[in-house]
């Protein structure tokens, strides 16, 4: 085992000792064990990532029992990807959590546990190299992620929360049996299993519909505008951030990595429901009457588009999707912890209260229109380096239809990112008089800033997330 | 023979669990339909590989196993959740507005519902 390969252990075993610690510390210690466990794993990122960019991915092997009949792990640059995303939005959402946390407050209790636990599934998925393992991280990655919406404990949230409950457990179930077919079929549970001729379509579907109800893919996305918009602000940026992008990031691998060579007309119907989802998202982005509303059908509109990913299917639009994938984490997570401060001092995220807002709160206003400007995909943003490569992927290889939704994206997505802006900005009605709470501190403000801005340098430099990514994935044309 | 009894058996019983969790609106048969929906799901596990192989292979079985520590824990939380709920709001059912007769309520009771303040 090499010396990287060790340090796989502590992305998941810190954040999971970090809970177990925090849960029998007294009420007031708990943050901070969690701040330590918190900023310490995202510390083992910066050996892994140069480790992924010398020898393409980082493999473990439990106990020297090779695969099939044992576990692995492996962390490849998408997953990397993924987890400097999750590092990022949880380092940003930190203070925000510890204001809306506070020890005092009587919800605080269960959350510092929660929040590490999420982080522990969150990490176990992106490295599990092993379809079994890969089920039980996204489970506990939904409970989890479950638990958080219901911190909230007004009805709305714990409505959402049990929706969100039936629909995953439904998912993981339709999930594990595509999964048992796998099994029948191969006698293998590797993610990777080279040298099938054709995996069991009844098998691949089951297992791409459970996933697409947990990365919310429409029109399996039911769950989340009400999970999202209804969950605590710092939850809802952080599972903005990742919960979606890792069962998304496992629809990927099952896709390309274990169904080396899909069927091209099911790659055509799942870009086609990637194109119904991204002009419903949007649509119905554009039409919602709360801030945290229009944030989550982004989210199911984004989900969309990277699902196109599987029809064009190239090195090239492989690297935008997975920028992509990164800029729009970043973007989103920044928007929801500028909506968390919004609804701390006007009450509510009603966008009936935005107009004017941009003199009171200047940082939130900046922050929501500078991740705007990646979701739109305007350079010099991230967003835009992803979408560029998409858009001349599907030019390469002539796919048109694909090519004008790409574009078709990027408008739609300034339809309603405009809408918030030109309410906030030059509604007539800018009211005087808000009935305002006080601020929350600023360095909440300042965290969301940084990572809006952090979505538009990496358009600035993106060659080395470019570099990392470049190897592609296998059924992948060069 | 015999497995194909099992597996028409375990699709009858999955097929039964897919209408309970469409049809019924309280939480609660939700969650029996959905563990109704494991239970077929699990034997199906069992006992379709044993068909490959001819004899019985550990993994699957290793499998379900995991599955049911999982299937526990998330009915566990699932009942605990919808008891927070219940209390919420007054009934059991992840639509605020229900009719309370589709949860087998005689008459309508809006005593424990409390104002949904719309707090955020």
């Amino acid at each position: 085992m090499t010396p990287a390969a060790q340090l796989l252990i502590g992305l998941v075993f810190v954040p999971l000792s970090t809970a177990l610690v925090a849960v029998l510390l007294p009420p007031r210690r708990r943050r901070w064990a969690v701040v330590l466990g918190g900023l310490a794993w995202p510390c083992l990122l910066v050996p892994l990532s140069m480790a992924v960019a010398r020898e393409q991915s980082v493999v473990m092997v439990f106990g020297g029992w090779a695969p099939p009949l044992g576990i692995g792990w492996r962390l490849d640059a998408l997953g990397l990807v993924v987890l400097w995303v999750h590092a990022l939005a949880g380092i940003a959402a930190l203070p925000s959590a510890w204001r809306r946390f506070d020890p005092d407050l009587p919800e605080s209790g269960p959350f510092w546990s929660l929040w590490m636990i999420l982080a522990t599934g969150v990490n176990l998925a992106l490295l599990a190299a092993d379809l079994f393992n890969l089920y039980v991280a996204l489970e506990l990655t939904t409970l989890a992620a479950v638990a958080l919406i219901a911190t909230d404990d007004g009805i709305a949230a714990l409505a959402a929360a049990m929706r969100y409950l039936l629909l995953a457990v439904l998912g993981s179930l339709m999930y594990v049996l595509g999964v048992g077919l796998v099994y029948a079929q191969t006698g293998s549970l590797a993610m990777h299993q080279p040298g099938i001729e054709a995996l069991n379509n009844v098998a691949l579907v089951l297992m791409l519909t459970g996933l697409m109800v947990k990365a919310a893919i429409f029109p399996l996305h039911v769950w989340l505008p009400h999970a999202y918009s209804n969950a605590p602000g710092p939850v809802a940026a952080i599972m903005a951030a990742v919960v979606g992008k890792a069962a998304l990031v496992a629809f990927w691998r099952i896709w390309f990595e274990t169904a080396e060579a899909p069927p091209a007309q099911l790659a055509d119907f799942l870009g086609l429901i990637g194109a119904a989802a991204l002009v419903y998202g949007a649509i119905a982005a554009y039409l919602q009457p709360r801030l945290k509303m229009v944030i989550a059908y982004s989210s199911i509109s984004h989900f969309g588009f990277l699902l196109l990913l599987l029809p064009l299917a190239s090195q090239q639009a492989f690297q935008g999707a997975g920028f992509h994938l990164l800029a729009h984490g970043l973007a989103k997570a920044a928007m929801f912890l500028a909506a968390a401060n919004i609804v701390v001092v006007l009450g509510s995220d009603s966008i009936r209260h935005l107009p004017g807002l941009d003199k009171r709160m200047p940082l939130e206003a900046f922050t929501l229109a500078l991740a705007g400007v990646t979701l739109i995909g305007l350079p010099p943003s991230g967003g835009f380096t992803g979408k560029w490569m998409l858009l001349s992927a599907a030019w390469e290889t002539g796919g048109w239809f694909w090519l004008v939704l790409i574009v078709l994206s990027g408008l739609m997505s300034a339809a309603y990112v405009f809408r918030i802006l030109a309410l906030t900005c030059f509604h007539p009605a800018r009211r005087a008089v808000h009935h305002l709470h006080p601020r929350p501190p600023k360095i909440t403000s300042l965290a969301a800033l940084t990572l809006a801005l952090l979505a538009v340098v990496i358009g600035l430099y993106p060659h080395p997330v470019l570099d990392l990514l470049g190897a592609g994935m296998p059924g992948m044309v060069r | 023979m015999t497995s194909a009894v099992f597996v028409l058996v375990a699709a009858a019983i999955f097929g039964l669990g897919v209408h309970g969790l469409l049809v019924s609106a309280h939480i609660m048969r939700k969650l029996l339909a959905l563990n109704l929906m494991l239970s077929a799901l699990f034997l199906l596990l069992i006992v379709v590989p044993a068909t490959i192989d001819g004899r019985p292979d550990p993994v699957p079985q290793a499998l379900v196993l995991t599955g049911i520590v999982i299937a526990v824990s998330t009915t566990a939380f699932a009942l605990a959740l919808m008891v927070r709920l219940f209390r919420k709001q007054g009934h059991a059912s992840i639509h605020p507005d229900i009719d309370p007769r589709l949860l087998g309520r005689k008459a309508p009771s809006k005593a424990n519902k409390t104002a949904q303040g719309d707090d955020r």
